[in-house]
């Protein structure tokens, strides 16, 4: 007997059953009936166990004495019941003894603090005075909680729907390769890992220098290798007044207006030679054809030598370099220059025009991304979050996936159904059981996030980030010392999860029914 | 047929037709080859955050700040213990021992009050059954930040703020939910001839649990038992609240050393990854039940 109960629970079949029968009526018999593998399941949804569900119901079909309720097997099977035959069951006296304990700690640590909590956000800071509901609306007056909820509520709508989908493309596409253990372990690891180390681990990662953080490195490169003439640091023109341009506002600009047909000459200095990119040529004048203002952009420096706003036969042009033609404040046209540093406007209506050479041409490179800056740092803890989740999605969609019959995808490809159709139209509807469990796990836990926001948000971008947990524990603990407040935030963070306890009994009793 | 993959191709055989993933397929006639490419590149994003914590925490200060982790492939040299030394010489040992005797007593008190519950809730009638398991299941999704202040009111009047004993308290606490629902569904599949046999005997309720019921479910016992355990060794709120200086585990003291970020790196580094170790052993050597527990009741 023992062996039993045990063995199934060993080789991990888990859920393979269990799903299909969680998304189609009725307990699939001949899975049931392979024995091994098959008998065990857990069911994602997880109200009953079902590995001794089946064990119960193998049992009731060899008994006569089987009352007809466990017959029936299924989830029901599991609904404890007591035989006709004499309940030999212990008094409710001794359940009490069993179950003091649990309810003791229960009942003080967990509902006496709800019932505490609620009364003790009605009082003020100190619980002194009585506020009526004032706390409630200075949360949602604040602007500085305000902000808190807008960042939650972007938690909620990004972060479940994000580490779900990456969940089901993940136990998608390694249901085929042969170390598909291994990328599971990986993906997986992080949900053993504290949320604390897992926010050391992204400051790290998500540190400002390229040189030290690798998400700043990794962009970097890739940025190089596809932009990496696009920026003259540096480059300006002669500061006398026989230059041609003049620095304005950080742009380039012409001194003289041009009209059409004129040539408009933008030599640079203040780079090496060394530095220019490897496709650029040597300079030539622009002819500029009527009804054209054309200029050629170069660095007029020639070591030991040269002339000065001249294109000597070695000096370079600039390449890449974006050009506006610019008329009474407004720009009329944009180009960048050729190889050789020329350019040209084409088609520009009459006039006189002044040529200018933005300042986003002679910023310093890029040197990644502000990570923990108050722009991104929500989506940046995010990205912490679905690391550390994503796992946790794959395997129970996998455990989904394994369980789906191929008999129905089979039938539908050959009724001639793409593959997309295929997936779209039954695999989706059949994981949406599980799908929804991912989701709905996933949104409790954004509703509660604390850790990683605490720990990844820098000290001074942490009101950016703020999220209702965090808050709670800052107006309360963190310094803020009211608890008055504290308590009215941790009613609304109850109340939030209020729909989800509301669904966990609902999925419950239509199980155990 | 341990590991995660077990789910996947043992029906594959008695189904018949061979088991075929469906986005894969289309997949396959773009090449398996851009699969691989696209999962290569997708564990080396979930494994190099990891690894580049545990690079930095083996590199002195001064490698730190002037170069990336990842130049050690090229300079393996680089690497030194003498950031582990330091912190160990520094009375972080203190704080990991804080967090094994507030992690081990949690665990072993939840599975023994949870599966008395369990028990009681499976197989015992009492008035109120019903009701009282579905306000278990109703706590399931309850805040700890609900209770902080109105424990720690109650900490300050016991006595026992800022101590293990007060930080353990909470954590089984609000791990009994769970541990109730995930016990109390397995002991519920146990065939009921086993415990009216049992019964009829004349043995004890208390005997019959502690011979029969409990001893058959050292699966589930695993499953919540690396839950609870890995939930309470990770946890940091609930130090923060309650766990004073002398009580803190390694979660908390690292916490505190997080402000000065990046002056402090040769301490944080080789503490996270100190931290992470016994979870991550845990995780691989009972990742089987882990993946059950999770599987079994994913709702926390």
């Amino acid at each position: 007997m023992t062996e039993r109960l045990d063995g199934p629970q060993t080789p991990r079949g888990d859920g393979d059953a269990a799903v299909a029968r969680g998304a189609s009526p009725g307990p699939d018999e001949t899975t049931e009936a392979t024995g091994g593998t098959a008998s065990v399941e857990a069911k994602p949804s997880g109200t009953t166990h079902p590995a001794l569900d089946d064990v119960a119901t193998g049992e009731d079909g060899t008994t006569s004495s089987a009352p007809p309720a466990l017959a029936t097997g299924g989830p029901a099977a599991a609904k404890v019941s007591y035989g006709g035959s004499g309940n030999l069951g212990p008094s409710p006296r001794i359940a009490v003894f069993f179950l003091l304990p649990a309810f003791i700690l229960l009942g003080a640590w967990v509902v006496y603090p709800i019932i505490y909590s609620i009364i003790r956000s009605l009082y003020d800071a100190n619980g002194g005075t009585f506020v009526g509901l004032s706390n409630y609306g200075a949360i949602f007056s604040d602007s500085g909680t305000l902000s808190t909820i807008r960042n939650n509520l972007i938690w909620v709508v990004v972060a479940p729907s994000l580490v779900t989908v990456l969940g089901l493309i993940f136990a998608v596409l390694t249901e085929r390769i042969r170390w598909a253990t291994a990328f599971k372990l990986i993906v997986f690891m992080p949900m053993a890992v504290s949320l604390l180390a897992s926010g050391v681990i992204f400051r790290l990662v998500y540190e400002q220098d390229p040189d030290k953080g690798v998400a700043n490195a990794i962009i970097t490169s890739v940025h190089d290798v596809f932009a990496s003439s696009s920026g003259y640091p540096g480059a300006r023109p002669r500061e006398n007044d026989q230059a041609p341009v003049l620095v304005e506002k950080g742009a380039v600009v012409s001194r003289q207006p041009a009209q059409a047909g004129q040539q408009v000459l933008v030599p640079l200095v203040g780079m090496k030679p060394e530095a220019l990119p490897s496709g650029a040529a040597a300079a030539k004048p622009a002819s500029a054809a009527p009804g054209e203002v054309a200029g050629t952009v170069w660095l007029d420096f020639t070591p030991g030598g040269g002339t000065v706003n001249q294109m000597d036969g070695n000096e370079k042009g600039l390449p890449d370099v974006t050009v506006e033609a610019v008329s009474g404040g407004a720009v009329k046209a944009t180009t960048t220059t050729a190889p050789d540093g020329s350019f040209h406007f084409a088609g520009l209506p009459a006039g006189s025009y002044q040529v200018r050479l933005p300042q986003s041409n002679f910023t310093q490179p890029f040197a990644g991304v502000t990570w923990l800056g108050p722009a991104l740092i929500t989506p940046a803890i995010i990205g912490a979050f679905i690391w550390v989740w994503a796992g946790f999605a794959m395997v129970l969609i996998a455990a989904g996936l394994s369980a789906i019959p191929r008999d129905a995808l089979e039938a539908a490809r050959i009724d001639g159904a793409t593959e997309w159709q295929v997936f779209r139209r039954i695999t989706i509807p059949l994981l949406s059981p599980v799908l929804l469990v991912v989701l709905v796990t996933m949104i409790i836990n954004t509703l509660k996030v604390f850790d990683l926001v605490f720990v990844i948000a820098p000290g001074s971008v942490q009101p950016n980030a703020n999220v209702i947990a965090l808050e709670m524990w800052r107006v309360s603990f963190g310094g803020g010392g009211n608890q008055g407040l504290g308590s009215a935030l941790a009613i609304f963070l109850l109340v939030l999860v209020l729909p989800f306890m509301a669904i966990n009994i609902r999925r419950f009793r239509r199980d155990q029914a | 047929m341990t590991t995660l993959t077990a789910s996947q191709p043992a029906t594959a055989g008695s189904a018949g037709a061979p088991k075929r993933g469906v986005l894969s397929r289309v997949v396959d006639k773009l090449g398996g080859g851009l699969v691989q490419i696209v999962l290569i590149v997708l564990a080396l994003f979930w494994l190099l955050p990891t690894l580049g914590l545990l690079v930095v925490s083996l590199r002195g200060d001064t490698d730190n700040n002037s170069s990336g982790w990842w130049t050690f492939f090229t300079k393996p040299a680089q690497l030194t213990f003498e950031n582990y030394s330091n912190l160990l010489a520094s009375g972080f040992t203190s704080s990991f021992w804080n967090t094994v005797a507030i992690t081990v007593p949690a665990t072993v008190l939840v599975i023994g009050i949870a599966a008395m519950a369990g028990y009681a809730f499976a197989w015992m009638e009492f008035p109120g059954r019903d009701g009282l398991f579905l306000v278990v299941i109703a706590l399931l999704v309850v805040p700890i930040q609900i209770a902080l202040i109105p424990i720690a009111k109650m900490y300050g009047f016991l006595g026992i703020f800022g101590s293990i004993p007060g930080v353990v308290l909470f954590h089984v606490a609000f791990g009994l939910p769970f541990a109730i629902f995930l016990l109390r569904n397995f002991f519920a599949g146990i065939p009921k001839e086993l415990l009216e046999a049992a019964r009829m005997d004349g043995a004890a309720e208390w005997k019959i649990f502690a011979t029969v019921v409990f001893p058959l479910a050292k699966p589930a016992v695993a499953s919540l038992g690396i839950f609870q355990f890995l939930w309470v060794w990770n946890d940091l709120l609930v130090a923060l609240v309650f766990a004073d200086t002398d009580a803190q585990p390694m979660t908390k003291a690292l916490q505190s050393q997080m402000r000065q970020f990046g002056t402090n790196v040769d301490i944080l580094a080789p503490g996270a990854f100190l931290s992470l170790i016994i979870p991550l052993v845990l995780f691989f050597s009972f990742q089987r039940y882990f993946v059950q527990g999770l599987l079994a009741g994913s709702v926390k």
